[in-house]
């Protein structure tokens, strides 16, 4: 472990009447990647706010490579780059000039930053469209633009809100593969997500929030474990045999659960040898199946476990943030 | 792993950061001409439209006639909407995450506002350009010295100054373009008509004639007309400002902004730091 790239100290934002964010605290070590995990409304975009100086928190504070928020602004916009919820590339610009211009308040040095445009375009797969208005980009083209235009200064510690929303399945691949490179290259990286499969692929330690509060912090595996041990799960193949194969599996496991939908039986698993002696049962009494497995908790399950809701139902307690995010809830899905 | 290279981050200070921005609402000018259309074909239009279709029933008695006489309201009608420009630019670009984006950056947060306020003032003089070669071909000239014509260009873009002030304000506030759009028509429009800027005062009925010469906007239009021998004999009871439009009319630019430009700044604040 080495000195924290960012520190967060019971950051605290009330709006009017409404708590967003209510006492969060994490610690994020330089060189890896913290995945913010919350569903819509959990304040997840309200306390990278705080943290990227956007807004004041009501109490607490953070540090962002060693630059306290409160006390030295400056500093920390210095050391960090931002990629928001929505893609904020400027339209009527080219890609080349939207790198440009923020270059340019960077106040980096003129060669330097053409060369650096170049690259960036280069390595974000953008050269062809470089010199295109970025109103002709698609959405993931949008996405790699904004995140090049915060990567112009190579700053440290990267802050990314729901970078992958609504992106397709495809762009997100790729965007997470760009992510793995800069984090080799060293570069700390926040991200905040309710893709629960996102912060699985990308963070080293995950952060789960929920209406303002962690309600829990661990790495993956970690929460993975949390949430108790794996199922056994048997899918039938005839919808008319689930009936007998309930009857057949009863006296051999604590409980089970039966889902007509998806003609499965899901029970506690004990273990390989369990596993197999079912197989052998179910082998010998005619039911035909389609599948039987072991399936480890997913991060989804894990969620469910921990707040006692899934996450895509979240928005209901509405802090302002995440407005945007409230269409693409729906996709959540294992 | 810190082999990576780090540019050196330079504080380049307010002005060149503002310039920059400002360049780049230049450059959404080249890519989308027809954002000059507020100030290249409707007040084109509006100069023809009043000169020669109402024109003809508006009695003025002013050397060159109704055309002289109508180049200063419209030019202060156009620097008014200067307003407009910079609300609607502000609006969109807060709403598109622009300035959450600047606001992330090591830059004087200034900056967004300066920037914007310096196109827009661009933009605004455009307009007062063109207009200026609209009135030449369609008879109106400036028939004092060069350096009163000059004081009348001043007052305009001082006004410009002012009402960008009040599109700040309004930008700040308003959610959407449309909203922006809907806010500054149904205000700024009326009370541009409602002064001396199309027609003489002098024969409005005597409550809307004081209403009239006491707009800020007939001060300007006066002033303007004074300054460039375009003006009219006052008529019998013209209210004070009437009298003394050039001070008036930089009262105004100073009380407008000595009120709304706290209020502007503070809106703004409000709605980004939140």
């Amino acid at each position: 472990m080495t000195r924290p790239a960012i520190e967060a100290e019971g950051l605290v934002k009330h709006f009017g009447d409404t708590v967003a964010v209510d006492g969060v605290s994490f610690v994020v070590p330089e060189g890896t990647v913290l995945g913010l995990l919350g569903p819509n409304g959990a304040g997840k975009t309200t306390t990278v706010r705080m943290m990227t100086t956007l807004t004041r928190p009501t109490s607490g504070t953070a540090r962002v490579a060693g630059h306290d928020i409160l006390h030295d602004p400056a500093a920390v916009r210095r050391s960090m780059g931002l990629t928001g919820q929505a893609a904020t590339v400027d339209e009527l610009l080219t890609g080349r000039e939207n790198l440009r211009l923020i270059g340019r308040l960077y106040g980096l040095d003129p060669s330097y930053l053409t060369r650096a445009s170049g690259e960036l375009l280069e390595r974000f797969s953008l050269s062809d469209a470089g010199d295109r208005i970025a109103k002709t980009y698609s959405g993931g083209m949008r996405r790699r633009l904004d995140l090049a235009v915060s990567l112009i200064a190579t700053p440290p510690v990267l802050f990314l809100d729901e970078p992958t929303t609504g992106l397709d399945p495809r762009s997100r691949v790729e965007l997470w593969e760009v992510l793995r490179e800069l984090v080799k290259d060293g570069t700390t990286l926040l991200l905040t997500t309710q893709y629960l499969e996102e912060a699985d692929q990308l963070a080293d330690n995950i952060v789960v929030i929920d209406r303002g509060t962690v309600i829990a912090e661990g790495t993956p595996l970690q929460l993975k474990d949390q949430s108790g041990a794996a199922a056994l799960v048997v899918t039938v193949s005839h919808p008319r045999d689930l009936e007998a194969a309930e009857a057949l599996i009863r006296p051999h496991v604590r409980e089970v659960h039966v889902d007509a939908g998806s003609r499965q039986l899901t029970a506690p698993a004990e273990g390989l040898g369990h596993m197999t002696r079912v197989a052998g049962i179910f082998d010998e009494s005619g039911i035909v199946l389609d599948d039987i497995g072991l399936k480890r908790p997913s991060l989804d399950d894990v969620f469910l476990h921990l707040t006692g809701h899934r996450a895509e139902d979240g928005a209901q307690d509405g802090t302002q943030d995440d407005e945007t995010a409230t269409e693409q809830a729906g996709r959540i899905t294992r | 792993m810190s082999t990576i290279e780090r540019p050196e981050i330079r504080d380049t200070g307010l002005l060149t950061q503002s310039w920059a921005i400002a360049r780049r609402n230049f450059r959404h000018i080249r890519r989308m001409p027809e954002m000059l259309l507020d100030v290249t074909i409707q007040p084109v239009m509006f100069v023809l439209l009043f000169a020669y279709v109402f024109g003809s029933s508006i009695d003025v008695a002013t050397p060159a006639g109704y055309r002289a006489f109508l180049l200063a309201g419209i030019m202060a009608q156009t620097v008014a909407f200067a307003s407009f420009i910079v609300a609607v630019g502000l609006t969109s670009d807060l709403e598109k995450g622009i300035v959450d984006r600047m606001r992330s950056l090591p830059i004087n947060p200034a900056a967004v506002l300066v920037g914007r306020s310096i196109s827009s003032i661009v933009h605004a003089s455009i307009g007062l350009v063109v207009m200026s070669l609209t009135g030449l071909l369609i008879g109106w000239r400036i028939h004092t010295n060069i350096f009163e014509a000059a004081f009348g260009y001043v007052l305009l873009l001082g006004w410009g100054f002012a009402m960008i002030w009040i599109g700040i304000l309004v930008g700040s506030a308003m959610r959407s373009v449309e909203a922006v759009n809907g806010v500054m028509f149904a205000t700024i429009f009326p009370i541009t008509f409602l002064a001396n800027t199309f027609a003489p005062t002098d024969r409005m009925p005597p409550f809307l004639r004081t209403v009239a010469e006491w707009n800020p906007i007939s001060s300007l239009t006066q002033a303007v007309r004074e300054l460039w021998g375009n003006d009219q004999p006052l008529a019998e009871g013209a209210a004070f400002p009437m009298h003394h439009p050039i001070p008036f009319t930089i009262g105004w630019i100073i009380l407008i902004t000595a009120v709304v430009a706290p209020l502007a700044i503070r809106t703004f604040r409000s709605r980004t730091a939140d």
